[in-house]
C-alpha cells in the first residue's frame, strides 16, 4: 500500500499523537492528584514502560513495512525512535529529580553498585547517542558509520528488558514476556546478523 | 532518634472509657468495578501493562472507587511514651501508597481494589504452644484489650518511610493472655486467604509471584517485645482495608514487609517459620529484615530512604536511614549476639 505525502502527513500525526497522549494522560493524572498517594514510583515505571513500549514498536516497522510492503512506516521510524529517547530521558528525569531528589553523588553510586540501574544507563547512553545522531545532515556526514553506530539499537533492545527483569521485586512473568518480545524482534533480522561476519 | 525513654510496663487504659457502639464501622459492600473488567482491556494489546491498563481505564472515569470503605471512630488513649517530634504522614498518603500484593502490586492498587473487603466477621484465633488459645471475633479486636495510641515510623524495603500514628495494643499483651509455653521460640503469622475478596491471590500476574497466604514471623523475643504492637486503627478510626484492615502487626523497627496485614492466625512455635518475602527471594529478604543502613538490598542501597510527608511531588525529603529505624534503644539487644550482615 502506498500513501500520499499527505497521507504519510496525517499518519505522522496520528503517530505523534499516539505517544503524547500517554504523556498528558500521565501529567493529567499527577496534577489531578490521581497517581496514587506518592505518585514518584507511578511515573518512573509508567515512563519506564513507555519507553520500553514505544523501542519495541520502532524494531517492529521495519519487518511489518517489509512484509506488508508498508514503505510509509519507515518514515515514521525515526520520529518512534526519539520517542523512546523522550520517554527514557522523562524515566531517568522522574527518578533523579523525584526519587533521588538531585543528589547526584548518590546516583553515581547507584549506578556503579546496582547492576539494573547500570544496564539502564547503559541503554540510555546507547539511546542518547542515537538521538543526538539522528538528524539528516549528520547522517550524510557520517556516511557508512552513522549505519554502524545504529545498528546498537540492537543492544539497546536486549539491555532494556534485561534491566526491567532486574528491577521488578518479584512477579517476572511480564519482563519475561518482552525479553522474549524483543529477541523475537531480532531473530526476524538474523540474516542482517549474519551476513556481517 | 526519638528521645523517648521507655518506662516498662504500658500503661493499660481503663475499660471503661470504651464505647461499645462505636467500634462497628458501617461498610458499604456493593458491586465495585472489577479487576477483570480492567484487565479485559488486555486484548486490545498484550503488550501494555496491567497498571498502565488499569491506568488507562481509570482514565475513562473510574479512578476513585466508588465505594470508600467506611471506617468508624475508636477509643483510645494516647501513649505518650511511644510518640515522634517528627511530622505525621498525611492521612491520604497513608491510605493511598501501599504495598498489599493480595490487592495488586502497583501503589495504588490497594486502595483501588480493597474497599470493598469484609472485615466482619472476622476471626483471629493465638494457637500452638500456648496454655489457653485464643479466639477473637471481630468486636473482640476492639474491646478485648484497651486501645492506645502510637506513633511509629514506618520504613519500607523499598526505600520510603511514613511516620504513622497507628491505634492498638501490644503483641505481648495478647500473647501474655493466651500464655506462652516455655518451649516455644517463635511466633508466626498468618494473613487471610480468601481469593474471591483478594484478585492477587487469584491472579499470579497480580499478586507477584507470591505465595499465598502471606507468612510473617518472628522469634519470642521480638514479639513480646514492648514496641511490637497489634493495629486495629490509624489515624483515630479503624483500620482501610488497603492498610490491613481489621488487625495487623506493626514491628517498627524492621522493613515494612515484616508488619503482616489482615491477620486471620498466630501461631506460637518451636521452630523459625516460614515467611513470604524469604521464601521468594532468601537472598534479598531475611527473616530478621531489620531496618540497616549498613546492609544494602543486593539491588539497591539502603543507606537514606525517602520521607513522604505533607506536599506535592517536589516536597519528599531524601533522609538518612537509621540503625533499626532509629527504635535501637529498644530492640538492638535482642541482637547483640547477631551477626546482622548474615542475618539481614
Ligand atoms: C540511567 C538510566 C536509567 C535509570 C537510572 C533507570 C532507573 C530505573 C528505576 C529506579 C526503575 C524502577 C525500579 C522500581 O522502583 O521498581 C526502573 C524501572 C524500569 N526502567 Fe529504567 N532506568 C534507566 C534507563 C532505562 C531505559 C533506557 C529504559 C527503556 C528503554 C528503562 C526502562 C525501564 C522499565 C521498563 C522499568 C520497569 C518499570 C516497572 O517495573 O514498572 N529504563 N528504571
Amino acid at each position: 500500500m502506498r500513501l500520499t505525502p499527505r497521507g504519510v502527513w496525517w499518519f505522522k500525526v496520528l503517530m505523534h499523537l499516539m505517544f503524547l497522549t500517554p504523556i498528558a494522560f500521565l501529567a493529567a493524572k499527577v496534577l489531578t492528584d490521581n497517581a496514587g498517594g506518592d505518585p514518584v514510583q507511578y511515573i518512573i515505571h509508567y515512563t519506564g514502560m513507555g519507553a520500553l513500549n514505544a523501542l519495541v514498536v520502532t524494531l517492529v516497522i521495519s519487518p511489518l513495512a517489509k512484509r506488508l510492503k508498508l514503505g510509509f512506516l519507515m518514515q515514521t521510524r525515526r520520529m518512534i525512535g526519539l520517542y523512546v529517547f523522550v520517554y527514557a530521558s522523562l524515566h531517568i528525569f522522574a527518578f533523579v529529580s523525584l526519587d533521588l531528589l538531585f543528589a547526584w553523588g548518590f546516583l553515581l553510586e547507584e549506578v556503579v553498585k546496582r547492576p539494573y540501574i547500570l544496564v539502564g544507563a547503559l541503554t540510555y547512553i546507547i539511546l542518547l547517542l542515537l538521538a543526538v545522531t539522528s538528524f539528516n545532515r549528520l547522517k550524510k556526514k557520517m556516511g557508512r558509520s552513522w549505519q554502524k553506530l545504529h545498528n546498537w539499537v540492537y543492544l539497546a533492545a536486549l539491555l532494556a528488558p534485561i534491566h526491567f527483569y532486574w528491577s521488578v521485586k518479584s512477579e517476572i512473568i511480564e519482563p519475561s514476556i518482552y525479553i522474549l518480545i524483543c529477541c523475537g524482534l531480532l531473530y526476524l533480522r538474523k540474516a542482517k546478523f549474519l551476513k556481517q561476519h | 532518634m526519638s528521645k523517648n525513654t521507655f518506662t516498662k510496663g504500658v500503661k493499660r487504659q481503663k475499660l471503661w472509657d470504651l464505647p461499645d457502639n462505636e467500634v462497628t464501622p458501617e461498610t458499604v459492600f456493593k458491586e465495585r468495578r472489577s479487576i477483570v473488567k480492567a484487565l479485559g482491556l488486555g486484548a486490545l494489546g498484550a503488550s501494555i501493562p496491567g497498571y498502565v491498563q488499569a491506568g488507562l481505564f481509570d482514565l475513562f472515569g473510574e479512578e476513585t472507587p466508588k465505594n470508600v470503605f467506611q471506617s468508624s471512630e475508636l477509643a483510645f488513649q494516647r501513649n505518650s511514651n511511644f510518640q515522634l517530634s517528627q511530622a505525621l504522614t498525611p492521612e491520604d498518603k497513608v491510605t493511598r501508597h501501599n504495598n498489599f500484593y493480595e490487592f495488586g502490586t502497583s501503589k495504588q492498587d490497594p486502595f483501588e481494589n480493597a474497599q470493598s473487603f469484609q472485615t466482619e466477621p472476622w476471626s483471629l484465633t493465638i494457637e500452638g504452644l500456648v496454655d489457653k488459645p485464643i479466639k477473637l471475633d471481630y468486636d473482640a479486636l476492639y474491646k478485648r484489650f484497651a486501645l492506645e495510641e502510637r506513633t511509629y515510623r514506618l520504613r519500607c524495603v523499598e526505600a520510603w518511610s511514613m511516620v504513622i500514628p497507628w491505634v492498638g495494643f501490644s503483641l505481648a499483651s495478647l500473647l501474655k493472655e493466651a500464655g506462652v509455653k516455655s518451649s516455644a521460640t517463635h511466633v508466626a503469622f498468618e494473613t487471610l486467604f480468601d481469593p474471591d475478596q483478594m484478585p492477587g491471590q487469584k491472579s499470579r500476574l497480580m499478586g507477584g509471584g507470591i505465595h499465598y497466604p502471606y507468612v510473617e514471623g518472628l522469634t519470642i523475643a521480638e514479639a513480646m517485645n514492648p514496641l511490637s504492637f497489634m493495629a486495629v486503627g490509624l489515624y483515630g478510626k479503624t483500620l482501610p482495608p488497603q492498610n490491613g484492615a481489621p488487625i495487623r502487626l506493626v514491628v517498627p523497627w524492621k522493613y515494612g514487609f515484616k508488619s503482616i496485614k489482615s491477620i486471620v492466625k498466630i501461631r506460637v512455635m518451636d521452630k523459625q517459620p516460614p515467611t513470604s518475602w524469604n521464601q521468594l527471594a532468601p537472598h534479598e529478604y531475611g527473616f530478621y529484615a531489620n531496618v540497616n543502613p549498613q546492609v544494602d538490598h543486593p539491588r539497591w542501597s539502603q543507606a537514606s530512604e525517602r520521607s513522604i510527608g505533607e506536599g506535592g511531588l517536589f516536597s519528599a525529603k531524601r533522609i538518612p536511614t537509621e540503625m533499626f529505624n532509629g527504635y535501637g534503644d529498644y530492640v538492638a539487644d535482642l541482637y547483640k549476639n547477631l551477626d546482622l550482615r548474615k542475618f539481614y
